[in-house]
């Protein structure tokens, strides 16, 4: 070692050194403050926005504590297991420091400098205000805490390199900051705020490019996440009947909407949160989301329910047979769940859907009522039905419930789906 | 129509429609009576039977697409005086009240034991999970299950 080492100019060197980085970490190496410097205002709104963020959805395993993490996620480059966000100081949020979570937050820095994987979706938190996410690390750090550690991601290269997410960064991560837009309600810019930014509905409903970033250019056109398709929503929703701003409170609110369908895959967590989330928020969403609907074909008269009996009988008699042993009891005109007020076929959005995905994953995996034990409920047919038999059902479907041409690729469909499971 | 259907190892002929629940075809076609008519929606379980080894609902399995596969009920796994393993435990933890809901609930834990003989509580638990019994002798049967698993009768934590 060289004698220079033992000087005493050094250790002064280094604790400047330090504080230079400190300061350019904006406090972020800071210690995060003691719970109850944070006043009950500010964790209530932190609790309201972690759930229209369904912050637990993602951070939390099955059955584990909630924000303990350790939910696997999947994506084109292997599976991320998500993170303990509980205040546990050595494998939860209790190394960050307000500033240090807002930090990795907005722009996807982790407490010690390290990238953080955009699996978290940082580039719309980034259009979050600053006191928002400080009401959110309120309510975070207020949890019970929980020593869970993380799990190892399963990444194929060079994703498994985190500092490759600097460069997916500057690529593809150029946040602005949240504009509203003149002449509109403050319901209407309130909802297109959450939607932007703690809600993070384009990282389900946008699609995504080969490097798994939002097509920024396409918002809410449609994506897929999970094994689900998140369907458009916007001019080129699907629906068959017009989603107005009590439809889609009523879906949002309890997982359900009389003249569309059920929320099903990973929507379902999101609307256990949002039926919990203050009225007035969910209402301004569905102003926003309801408005970027409009021009859409249903919307504009082009689209209504079809129901071609015959003519799918004759197109596809397989599936007709099966639908009418495995199906019918439930979903034909004078069955039981009709009585129960659940939307005939037509009205669902998964048989207008571009692809079969979302109608294959129903059949094979069925539905759970997103919202406590009363809601709709669907047995799971995988386990039943072989996977020619699901591609003919689904076949089926498309022919007798919409106007549009048959789907392509069922049989790669139901084996994708059948191969990754479902959830729901 | 004629359908050639293979339940419990033999070979059946039979003349029904294809859209037919298998159920019907079970129990009217074939005196096969374990599996009973519930809900008729897949909510209940009293139908269950297994197909190709996995549970599966009979009612709302069309018969036509049950040809082919390996179908098995209850009938298939012992009888009064030979009753199989599941079923004597079922019997010694006197899990049946009155009974209707049984059929289905040993179809579906006897799929589960098929394929994992040492299921943990929290396995059993969710496997069981969509077969309900009216009478309420879940924890009976719960028992019954862990009895033929080798496993301690009274549960550990889930």
């Amino acid at each position: 070692m060289s004698p220079a080492w033992n000087t005493p100019v050094l250790p002064a060197a280094a604790a400047a050194l330090a504080l230079a980085l400190a300061a350019c970490a904006g406090g972020a190496r800071l210690p995060p403050p003691p719970p109850q410097t944070f006043s009950a205002a500010e964790i209530e709104k932190g609790a309201e926005l972690a759930k229209l963020a369904d912050c637990q959805g993602c951070h939390t395993a099955d059955g584990g504590q909630a924000f303990a993490g350790g939910r696997p996620l999947n994506s084109p480059f292997g599976t991320i297991y998500t993170r303990n966000i509980t205040p546990d100081p050595r494998t939860g949020l209790g190394r960050y420091s307000r500033e240090a979570f807002i930090r990795a937050l907005r722009r996807g820095v982790r407490f010690d400098g390290a990238e953080l994987y955009p699996a978290m979706p940082y580039d719309h938190f980034a259009y979050a205000d600053d006191e928002d996410l400080g009401a959110l690390y309120a309510y975070l750090m207020t949890r019970r805490p929980k020593d869970q550690p993380p799990t190892p991601n399963k990444l194929i290269p060079p994703a498994n390199i985190r500092g490759a997410v600097a460069i997916w960064k500057a690529l593809f991560f150029h946040p602005g900051r949240f504009q509203p837009t003149p002449g509109r309600s403050a319901a209407f810019n309130r909802g297109a705020y959450l939607v932007q930014s703690l809600g993070h509905c384009g990282a389900c409903h946008t699609p995504h490019n080969f490097l798994d970033a939002e097509e920024t250019s396409k918002p809410l056109q449609g994506g897929v996440q999970e094994g689900w398709y998140a369907p458009p929503l916007n001019a080129l929703s699907p629906a068959s009947v017009p989603w107005t701003p009590e439809h889609v409170y009523s879906f949002l609110r309890t997982g359900f909407d009389r003249d569309h369908s059920a929320a099903a895959g990973p929507m379902g967590s999101v609307v256990r949160e949002l039926a919990r989330a203050p009225e007035a928020d969910v209402r301004a969403l569905s102003v926003y989301l309801a408005t970027l609907m409009q021009p859409s074909p249903a919307a504009k008269g082009a689209a209504r329910p079809a129901d071609h009996v015959a003519q799918a009988a004759a197109a596809q008699p397989a599936g007709a047979r099966l639908y009418a042993g495995a199906c019918a009891a439930c979903h034909d005109a004078g069955a039981a769940m009709m009585r129960e007020g659940r939307p005939p076929l037509q009205f669902a959005t998964p048989p207008q859907e571009d692809r079969p995905t979302d109608v294959v994953q129903v059949i094979l995996h069925g539905l759970q009522p997103a919202t406590g034990p009363r809601g709709p409920y669907m047995p799971a047919f995988a386990g039943t039905l072989s996977d020619a038999q699901v591609a003919d059902v689904a076949a089926y479907v498309r022919a007798r419930y919409s106007d549009r041409p048959p789907w392509k690729d069922l049989a790669s469909a139901v084996a994708k789906a059948r191969r990754q499971g479902g959830e729901g | 129509m004629s359908l050639v259907l293979t339940v419990n190892g033999r070979q059946h002929t039979v003349d029904a429609s294809p859209e037919t629940p298998l159920l019907y075809v079970l129990r009217n076609d074939l005196q096969l009576n374990g599996a009973k008519f519930g809900c008729g929606l897949g909510q209940c379980g009293a139908c269950t039977v297994q197909v190709d080894g996995k549970a599966a609902y009979s009612c709302l399995l069309p018969v036509a697409a049950a040809q082919g596969r390996a179908i098995r009920t209850v009938e298939g796994l012992g009888a009064p005086e030979a009753p199989s393993p599941l079923q004597k435990a079922f019997m010694d933890e006197q899990a049946a009240q009155c009974g209707y809901c049984i059929g289905g609930m040993i179809m579906r834990a006897q799929a589960l034991l098929d394929a994992n003989p040492r299921p943990s509580e929290a396995q059993i638990r969710a496997h069981m999970q969509p077969n309900l019994c009216r009478c309420g002798t879940h924890m009976r049967i719960l028992r019954a299950i862990r009895r033929a698993a080798g496993l301690p009768v009274e549960a550990a934590s889930a």
